[in-house]
């Protein structure tokens, strides 16, 4: 699944990394706690999160994550637009809330990956 | 790459919104000279953590890296608090962080469990109202 086929079905507006549209993304992870996020590697992973802080970026720089979606309409200040930049970590914003957009990522074929219980 | 590479790095222990620079910095090194991609992650990953934790924890600290062509060595040295009880630290789900912390999306007792998944070696020095030092080796 690309960026931009995330963006379509989460309504999602881009807040930065319109040069990354075409990447593919193939699982998926949604917390707001960044050590369970750490904890399973994932391969070309997206981050779902209502988190809102430095360290979500962060945590996805050191997973190689390919893109992060802020859930619930939560919105990254300047301080994290500019860690993303520097990474080049596309950042996107739905105003659905976690569940339903992990939901509906799911019904478009993402699966959890790495977690030994994600199949 | 066959030199020896050291670095040095000072973890701010007042601003939890730059935790992670050193990281990013360590992880930058490996990638640019080489370093296998899945011991660059497993490394940013396990360093990350530790300085999250010196950060939470400790009031800081500092860190020292070694890479060499067959291994990455990192030392964090902190004069924190130390660990009361580091079989316990080990466990998953155990946490001694504030919920101040938790709200920050870390101290859900995945921090130590995540380094020694993330490295071939951990070691824990620590000794109460002195300090902690963890050396970490991840194999090329």
């Amino acid at each position: 699944m690309k960026v931009s086929e995330i963006m379509k079905v989460l309504e999602a507006e881009l807040i930065y990394g319109e040069e990354f549209l075409d990447r593919d993304v193939i699982s998926a992870c949604g917390s707001d706690m960044m050590s369970d996020v750490l904890a399973y590697v994932k391969e070309q992973a997206v981050l779902l999160t209502g988190l809102v802080n430095p360290q979500v970026v962060r945590t996805a720089e050191m997973m190689d994550m390919k893109c992060i979606v802020f859930v619930r309409g939560k919105k990254p200040d300047e301080s994290m637009i500019e860690l993303a930049k520097e990474n080049g970590i596309p950042l996107l914003r739905t105003k659905r809330e976690m569940f339903t957009s992990c939901g509906i990522l799911y019904e478009n074929g993402l699966r959890g990956g790495g977690h030994p219980y994600n199949g | 790459m066959s030199e020896v590479i050291k670095q040095h790095y000072i973890v701010d222990g007042t601003d939890f919104t730059r935790a992670g620079e050193a990281s990013g910095k360590i992880k930058k090194t490996l990638k640019d000279i080489g370093f296998p991609p899945q011991a660059v992650r497993n490394t940013a990953i396990a360093v990350y953590e530790a300085e999250i934790n010196l950060v939470i924890h400790a009031g800081g600290g500092e860190i020292d890296v070694e890479i060499t062509p067959e291994y990455v060595k990192v030392v964090l040295t902190d004069h924190g608090p130390g660990i009361e009880n580091v079989e316990l630290a080990m466990q998953e789900g155990y946490s001694t962080a504030p919920d101040r912390i938790r709200a920050l999306g870390f101290g859900a007792g995945m921090g130590l469990p995540n380094i020694k998944k993330y490295s071939d070696e951990m070691d824990i020095q620590t000794e109460l109202g002195v300090g902690t030092v963890m050396t970490l080796k991840i194999n090329a």
